[in-house]
């Protein structure tokens, strides 16, 4: 449990004038389930993504495994196999069906054989309660499927790591829910999990930390009972309040540096 | 205003009087006319016409036959082939351009640029010139592989690339951006990537309008009337023109057009098959 697995050193990112990231240090542990919180804008899907180097950091260091990702020499697309990647919008390959979307990535990637590559993808789509849509098109599946899919399509690559970016945030309401049940089921198997995540039930019950993020930087982190239950800064109240009882906020005045909205959509 | 919450009018003179024909016999009266102008162009058309003339230029059964099996084990079997090889050499070269318009390195991006601009700006009559003509005198001694062959596919694959390409692009560009992102995530290089999983996409996106390109193709191998061919190599145009000239009559002209018509048409209906099917699969 003490091997760092994810380490964010002094990271920046700019889009253009718009500092998104401004300093963010962050470590996570091996085996720690850590969700990452905050307001729409606050740069939390950008230091995800930053992560397994979708996003190119400005200034700053990335470290998975004890690897440096941000290291010009490094083979970006050998670490990119340790770190499972899950999107809001599931990113399934549409013109491949269910089982091709697992094996296809282990057969290309890792060079696997094909019975081997499907033995992996019949095994992860078990895992997920999906075996009976191995040959369905992701198009005929609902959301909360394909998400599940998606993420039987990382776990095939056998991912040390595993990014979760707003998983449920496209779902319908009454979906959420077998999603959140197979990443608490990867939880407790010791998966290393950083999720981006609204979903505040998902993360008092399932994360080892909690991180609040606004306007660029990490504002508190510790335990779900201590930042979720008892904040100790007045943006993190504010946000919570908001968030757990919208019908309640009062109209606001936007500040001018909100730019934006969610520039990594 | 719908005159249910209005209060009925006090008296009926103060709304302004219809003055001749309501909405409804105007749209009536204006279909009317459209009708007997047409009917009277087609009766005027029928009788002015001389028949018996048109017959005998254009549809003597005696010289249709003697056309036959020729025009199509002959004739049409290379249109096809030019059309086809054309098609070919049009796909993988269109493919490079697009590639090269999309890339990040500058020269590549500006000489793909360069290429469409110029191809698409030529007629395809003036390239064909070029590799039947000039390219010969130009270089003697070089021989385009495979002869007239060749040299057809290379002119109508120069043409053909350059809006190829333009249709691939578009058709790269299409494929929504998270398809990378997922890919690369999984550790596809970005080669990999392309190949494996944007192209596929693509190419299902640009089916109807390749399609279109390949009618245009078939027509355009029209062109080849201005190489120098044997015999053998002749295609429906110049087939249809030689007879139509030895013979001094125009119906092999109506049958090589007809023999056009025989893919044409139903290439088109199939692009509009596909097209109606992409649209249903977008709703």
């Amino acid at each position: 449990m003490s091997r760092s697995e994810i380490e964010v050193r002094g990271l920046h990112k700019s889009f253009g004038d718009n500092e998104v990231l401004r300093g963010i240090d962050l470590e996570i542990n091996q085996g720690e389930v850590v969700c990452v919180i905050g307001p729409s804008g606050s740069g939390k899907s950008t230091l995800l993504r930053c992560v397994n180097l979708l996003e190119e950091p400005t200034k700053g260091q990335v470290f998975v495994g004890g690897t440096e990702l941000t290291d010009p020499d490094v083979d970006i697309d050998a670490v990119r196999r340790r770190i499972g990647m899950v999107f809001q919008q599931f990113n399934l390959f549409p013109h491949l069906t269910v089982t091709e979307n697992l094996t296809l990535p282990q057969r290309r990637v890792l060079k696997r054989d094909k019975a081997k590559a499907a033995a992996v993808a019949a095994e992860n789509l078990e895992r997920v309660g999906l075996a009976e849509k191995a040959n369905a098109y992701p198009s005929s599946l609902s959301g909360g499927q394909q998400q599940r899919v998606a993420i039987a399509r990382s776990l095939s690559m056998g991912p040390e790591v595993m990014l979760f970016d707003e998983p449920t945030s496209a779902l319908d309401p009454e979906l959420v829910g077998d999603v959140l049940a197979v990443m608490r089921m990867l939880a407790e198997e010791g998966m290393t999990m950083m999720v981006v995540t609204h979903e505040m039930t998902f993360a008092r019950e399932v994360a080892d930390r909690v991180v609040f993020m606004d306007d660029g930087v990490i504002v508190e982190d510790g335990t779900p009972a201590q930042v979720i239950g008892n904040p100790a800064h007045e943006r993190t109240r504010h946000f919570l309040s908001r968030l757990l009882d919208p019908a309640m906020a009062d109209v606001e005045e936007e500040t001018s540096d909100q730019v934006g909205g969610e520039t990594e959509d | 205003m719908t005159d249910t919450d209005i209060p009925p009018q006090p008296s009926r003179s103060l709304q302004p009087k219809k003055k001749g024909l309501t909405r409804r016999q105007k749209r009536s009266l204006s279909r009317g006319v459209q009708y007997a102008v047409f009917v009277a162009a087609v009766i005027a058309f029928a009788v002015s016409a001389d028949w018996d003339r048109l017959k005998n230029q254009f549809a003597q059964a005696d010289i249709a036959e003697q056309m036959f099996p020729d025009v199509i084990t002959m004739a049409l079997k290379n249109t096809v082939l030019y059309t086809l090889s054309g098609f070919a050499v049009g796909l993988v070269l269109g493919m490079v351009i697009a590639l090269m318009r999309l890339s990040s390195v500058g020269p590549y991006r500006w000489f793909a640029g360069v290429y469409i601009e110029i191809f698409r700006g030529l007629p395809a009559l003036l390239i064909f010139i070029f590799i039947g003509v000039a390219v010969p005198l130009a270089f003697p001694g070089t021989e385009i592989v495979g002869g007239t062959y060749g040299k057809v596919a290379l002119a109508l694959g120069l043409v053909a690339a350059a809006y190829m390409a333009e249709t691939i692009r578009a058709g790269i560009q299409a494929v929504p951006k998270g398809q990378m992102e997922a890919a690369r995530s999984l550790g596809f290089s970005p080669a990999r990537a392309m190949i494996s999983i944007i192209i596929p996409q693509a190419f299902r996106i640009i089916l109807p309008p390749l399609t279109n390109e390949l009618v245009l193709l078939f027509k355009d191998s029209s062109l080849v009337l201005f190489l120098g061919v044997t015999l053998d190599e002749r295609e429906l145009s110049k087939y249809g023109r030689d007879l139509a000239s030895t013979t001094a009559n125009s119906t092999p002209i109506l049958v090589a057009g007809l023999c056009y018509l025989l893919v044409t048409i139903p290439l088109g209906f199939v692009v509009r098959r596909m097209e109606a099917k992409a649209q249903e699969a977008v709703k």
